[in-house]
C-alpha cells in the first residue's frame, strides 16, 4: 500500500460567485483500521484563507504547525494576512524543501484574494502548484471526486447552491473509497462570512 | 504483539495494558508494567519495541518532570500529547521510535481526555483508543458497549469484557493486563488501594 494511502482522506475545493466552499471526509484510519470519525483535515490559516491536507495524517499535522509558524510571523512582520496566491508559493516553496525526503501530503488552498476574489490551488507533495478556475480535488479519493465535480460543477453559483453541489460531490465520491468517508466537514467562505457544516453520509 | 487500549469515562480515563514482555517465541516476564505515570495525573500507555518504549517514555516522563521544576505548574494533558508527537514527529527521519501510545490525563478544569498518539506522530484526541492485534477486539467490543459518561464500575466491566474476549480469541493471548484509572485524585494502578 502506498504510504498516501495509509490514513485515507478526500478533499475538494470549488470556485463560486465571489465565494469558495472547502470540503474533506472526516475518517482518520491506519490502513484498514479506522481509528477515529472526526479528524479534522481542513484547517484555517485566516479567516478568508483555508488549507486541506491530505496524505499522511502526521505530515499534515507536522506541515500545518509549520505554515501556522509561517504565517504568524508574517502577519506580524506585514501587519496584514496573507493572500492566498502569496500562502500557496510558501507552501510550495516548504514542500519542495523536501524535495528529497518530502512530506506525503497533497495540499488544497482555498481563500479569497484581493477584491474578494477566490483563489483555489492544489499542488503535489513537492510542490507543483496546479490553479484552476473551478474545483480542485486530493486525496485517496480524487478519481472519483474529478468526475463528479465535472459533472455536478457550474460557475457562477451563489453560497447556498455551492454548498449542496460540493457536498454531494464529496459524499458520492467518497461512497466509492473504502479509506475515505465516514461524514463530511464542508467550510463555505463568503467576504462577510464563514459557514462551518458537518455532513452525515454513509458511516461505513 | 502487545495491547494496549483506553477510554474516557464521567470523570476518569482508564488505560489497560498487557503485561507479557515477549521476544520471538520466548516469555521473558509476565509483569511488565507498559503504562507509565508521566505526573500526578497523567498515564501513558505504550506498545512497540522493547527499548524504544521503555526509553522513550522515560525521556517524556523526565520531560515533563523537568517542566513543572520549570516553570512552577504541571503541564495540561493536551500540552503533554503535542510535546509527544512532536519528539516522535522530530525522530521520525532520522531515528525513529517504533511506540504506539494511548496517553490519558486529567485536567481541573477539562475533565479527564485520552490522546491516541501513532508511532510516525499521528496525534487524535478520542474517547477510546486502542493497539496491537487486541485492537481488533478492543475496539468493536468499545463500539458495541461504551458510551459517554460511564462509571468506575461499567467501565471496568467492558474492561473486563475486552481482556476476555482478547483472552479468548487472540492466538497468542497474553495472560495479563495491568489497568490503570486517572481521576481528579490522581493516576494509580486500578484495584490498589
Amino acid at each position: 500500500m502506498s504510504i498516501f494511502e495509509y490514513n485515507g482522506s478526500a478533499l475538494v475545493a470549488m470556485v463560486g460567485k465571489n465565494c469558495f466552499a472547502i470540503a474533506s471526509d472526516r475518517r482518520l484510519g491506519v490502513q484498514l483500521q479506522t481509528i477515529a470519525t472526526d479528524f479534522q483535515k481542513i484547517y484555517k490559516i485566516h479567516h478568508k484563507l483555508f488549507i486541506g491536507l491530505s496524505g499522511l495524517a502526521t505530515d499534515a499535522q507536522t506541515l500545518y504547525q509549520r505554515l501556522v509558524f509561517r504565517h504568524k510571523l508574517y502577519e506580524l512582520r506585514e501587519e496584514r494576512d496573507m493572500k492566498p496566491e502569496t500562502f500557496a508559493s510558501l507552501v510550495s516553496a516548504l514542500l519542495y524543501e523536501k524535495r528529497f525526503g518530502p512530506y506525503f501530503c497533497q495540499p488544497v488552498i482555498a481563500g479569497l484574494g484581493d477584491e474578494d476574489k477566490p483563489f483555489i490551488c492544489t499542488m503535489d507533495s513537492i510542490g507543483a502548484k496546479e490553479l484552476a478556475k473551478d474545483f480542485v480535488v486530493a486525496g485517496t479519493a480524487s478519481e472519483s471526486l474529478y468526475g463528479a465535480c465535472e459533472a455536478m460543477f457550474k460557475p457562477d453559483m451563489e453560497s447556498e447552491e455551492l454548498f449542496e453541489t460540493i457536498s454531494q460531490a464529496l459524499l458520492s465520491s467518497v461512497d466509492r473509497d473504502c479509506l475515505s468517508g465516514w461524514g463530511g466537514h464542508v467550510y463555505v467562505v463568503t467576504p462577510t462570512e464563514v459557514t462551518e457544516r458537518i455532513l452525515k453520509g454513509r458511516m461505513d | 504483539m502487545e495491547s494496549v487500549f483506553g477510554l474516557v469515562g464521567k470523570d476518569f480515563a482508564i488505560v489497560v495494558a498487557d503485561s507479557s514482555a515477549v521476544h520471538s517465541i520466548l516469555v521473558h516476564k509476565t509483569n511488565e508494567d507498559k503504562i507509565m505515570l508521566l505526573d500526578s495525573h497523567k498515564l501513558m500507555g505504550a506498545s512497540g519495541e522493547t527499548g524504544d518504549r521503555a526509553q522513550f517514555t522515560e525521556y517524556i516522563q523526565k520531560n515533563v518532570a523537568l517542566y513543572q521544576f520549570r516553570n512552577g505548574i504541571p503541564l495540561t494533558t493536551a500540552a503533554a500529547a503535542n510535546f509527544t508527537r512532536g519528539e516522535l514527529a522530530t525522530a521520525l527521519r532520522k531515528n525513529p521510535y517504533m511506540v504506539n501510545i494511548i496517553l490519558a490525563g486529567y485536567d481541573k478544569d477539562i475533565g479527564p481526555s485520552v490522546y491516541f498518539i501513532d508511532y510516525i506522530a499521528s496525534l487524535h484526541k478520542v474517547d477510546k483508543a486502542a493497539f496491537g492485534y487486541g485492537s481488533y477486539f478492543a475496539l468493536s467490543m468499545m463500539d458495541r458497549h461504551y458510551r459517554k459518561d460511564m462509571t468506575v464500575e461499567e467501565a471496568v466491566d467492558l474492561v473486563d469484557k475486552i481482556i476476555m474476549e482478547i483472552r479468548s480469541r487472540l492466538v497468542v493471548a497474553p495472560p495479563n493486563f495491568v489497568i490503570k484509572i486517572v481521576d481528579k485524585d490522581g493516576a494509580r494502578e486500578y484495584g490498589l488501594a
